[in-house]
């Protein structure tokens, strides 16, 4: 059985629907896969089974009587950040211990709508902070990947880890994800998978624990391009819930895949050639360009000027917006509670022993920046920062781009526990250089997979484009793919 | 602008988390390293530069003032660490 799960979703979708296997053996087949693996990886918090087995049969009983959803019968994994009603829901922290949430996400319960089935909750970074799945206090994921003749333990990237690790591990047919400053699209390039963060508001961010409101978007990872459109569309709506979800229609992303991209003009940010860059990242994004226009398109040079202060620019917003949003654990409406000698030592010694050294470093930040007297001189001058990075890209597509190529991150993946990173926390958050404009922004983003670097391991193209033109992403993603082919690791587990 | 020991305390009580004299030690430099990076911000010229309050232009969809949700207090105190009769439990805040 183990062969059903190597299937992508398409593939999946085509044999189920052909009646080659139901649901009940394709969940089967990833349950057994994960009880073999999981171990090994780490990358469920939380395995559900027999949720997912009555989730597969209804849907089989669903196709008999003639339903078939867009994901009918598809296996799914889902961040431990979105939450799902009665499940293991708790953003990887100590500090939502015993989480059972009454309510469904939005994205999810547009998954199952679907017809898809929940394999479990995925590991990821302790609410969604960090570039490595090294602070859920569920501990670090392993990459499925290992560099050529090398046993040492890679991390899959972050914060969405565990979703990238499953995807790759063959775990799960596709996994939810979050995205804010790079969560998405750095773990796919580090896993050799597929990730897409949509534009801002395309997706509902209801009952998806927030961590920087502004800038927070979900999306999929998937093993290529064609299943991040089928999972996307399934993911996107406007919700009256999020009264930041859009309202406009979501386009058969899928339809996009295979069109020529003649006529196209992708353009190429000079600041992204980044100070220590490896020579190996610089040849494949000379190769990626190299692809596209092969596939027709016109090459352009642009400047997006303020680029260098989107990560400064971040590291003011996003901990402003984490300090408040985390306000709320506080011992008394959910999750972990430690006694103290009033309702103030209470919510200190609760927030002292819940929260991780990453998150309660972030929460110190926000607080600090948001306090009286330094509001102006780093939240609002950040803000202000903001408009001009947005600026700098609307510029560019008002002159015809219509998206941007850059790599997806500055390095290939990096060992669990590196004593480097590990004594800079502004050395891990280097990591999201080139995908914390495209939040910043607001843009869609998706990283694909286009090589691996001298140690055998895979490497991602960024694509940024306009807002709400995904279809785009994923036309422009799909040439790329089918000219670099795909990436799966050798197993050795 | 750099962050010393009584800044870190004094956080650290805003933010509602208890640290030790260790752990503020440590957040001392870790937070000025971060402040240090961040600190680059103030060359870029603003002048005229509203701060970004949305970053998809839009306008805040409204509902009529209706009650769309209730009647589930039973799932709303589900998870609190202590209850009584449908309301939350806390130490005592007034003498």
């Amino acid at each position: 059985m183990t062969e059903l799960t190597s299937l992508t979703i398409a593939e999946a979708r085509e044999k189920l629907e052909a009646r080659e296997f139901t649901s009940v053996e394709l969940t089967e087949a990833y349950l057994s896969a994960i009880d073999a693996a999981n171990s090994v990886f780490n990358a469920y918090v939380a395995v559900t089974p027999e949720k997912a087995l009555g989730m597969a049969k209804a849907s089989d009983e669903r196709r008999a009587a003639g339903t078939v959803g867009a994901l009918e019968g598809i296996p799914l994994g889902i961040k431990d950040l979105f939450a799902t009603r009665d499940v293991h829901t708790q953003a990887c922290s100590h500090i939502l211990d015993g989480f059972l949430p009454k309510y469904e996400s939005t994205v999810t319960q547009n998954l199952w709508d679907d017809g898809a089935v929940m394999l479990g909750k995925l590991n990821m970074d302790e609410f969604a902070m960090g570039s490595s799945n090294e602070t859920s206090h569920y501990g670090a994921v392993v990459n499925p990947w290992r560099a050529n003749g090398s046993n040492q333990q890679l991390v899959p990237g972050g914060s969405s880890g565990g979703s990238a690790a499953a995807v790759s591990a063959f775990l799960c047919a596709g996994a939810t994800a979050t995205d804010t400053g790079g969560s998405i699209r750095q773990p796919a390039a580090f896993t050799g998978t597929v990730g897409i963060k949509p534009t801002y508001g395309r997706c509902s961010r209801w009952g998806t624990v927030a961590f920087a409101s502004s800038l927070d978007q979900a999306g999929p990872i998937a093993r290529d391009v064609r299943d991040a459109a089928i999972m996307l569309r399934s993911m996107a709506s406007v919700d009256a819930k999020d009264t930041t979800s859009v309202d406009l229609p979501v386009p058969d992303y899928e339809a996009s895949l295979g069109q020529s991209l003649k006529g196209m003009k992708i353009g190429i940010p000079k600041e992204y050639r980044v100070e220590g860059m490896p020579e190996e990242i610089e040849k494949l994004w000379a190769q990626g360009i190299a692809w596209l226009k092969d596939a027709g398109a016109e090459i352009v040079d642009i400047t997006l000027p303020h680029t260098k202060y989107a990560l400064p620019a971040y590291y003011i917003v996003a901990p402003a917006e984490a300090s408040s949003n985390l306000a709320r654990y506080d011992g008394v409406r959910y999750g972990l509670r430690v006694d103290g000698k009033d309702i103030v030592d209470m919510y200190e010694k609760t927030r002292a022993a819940g929260f991780g050294t990453e998150v309660k470093r972030r929460i110190m930040i926000g607080t600090y920046v948001l306090s009286a007297g330094y509001y102006d001189a780093y939240y609002l001058q950040a803000q202000k920062v903001r408009t001009l990075i947005k600026r700098d890209f609307e510029i560019v597509f008002d002159a015809g781009v219509d998206a941007i190529l850059t790599p997806a991150t500055p390095s290939s993946a990096f060992g669990i526990a590196d004593e480097d990173l590990a004594s800079d926390p502004v050395k891990m958050y280097l990591n999201d250089i080139f995908t914390v404009t495209v939040n910043m922004a607001g843009l869609p983003g998706i990283a694909v997979p286009a090589g691996l670097d001298a140690k055998g391991l895979p490497l991602g193209l960024q694509l940024i484009g306009k807002p709400f033109e995904e279809e785009t992403l994923f036309r422009t993603a799909h040439v790329i793919e089918q000219a670099a082919g795909r990436f799966t690791p050798a197993k050795w587990w | 602008m750099s962050v010393d020991l009584a800044t870190v305390k004094r956080v650290a009580r805003l933010a509602r988390i208890a640290v030790t004299e260790e752990d503020a030690n440590r957040m001392v430099g870790e937070l000025n390293g971060i402040i240090n990076f961040v600190e680059q911000l103030s060359e870029v010229d603003v002048t005229g530069v509203e701060p970004m309050t949305s970053v998809t232009p839009m306008e805040m969809r409204k509902r009529t003032d209706a009650v769309t949700d209730g009647d589930k207090a039973d799932d709303i105190v589900a998870n609190a660490p202590s209850t009584d009769h449908n309301f939350f439990l806390v130490p005592k805040v007034v003498e």
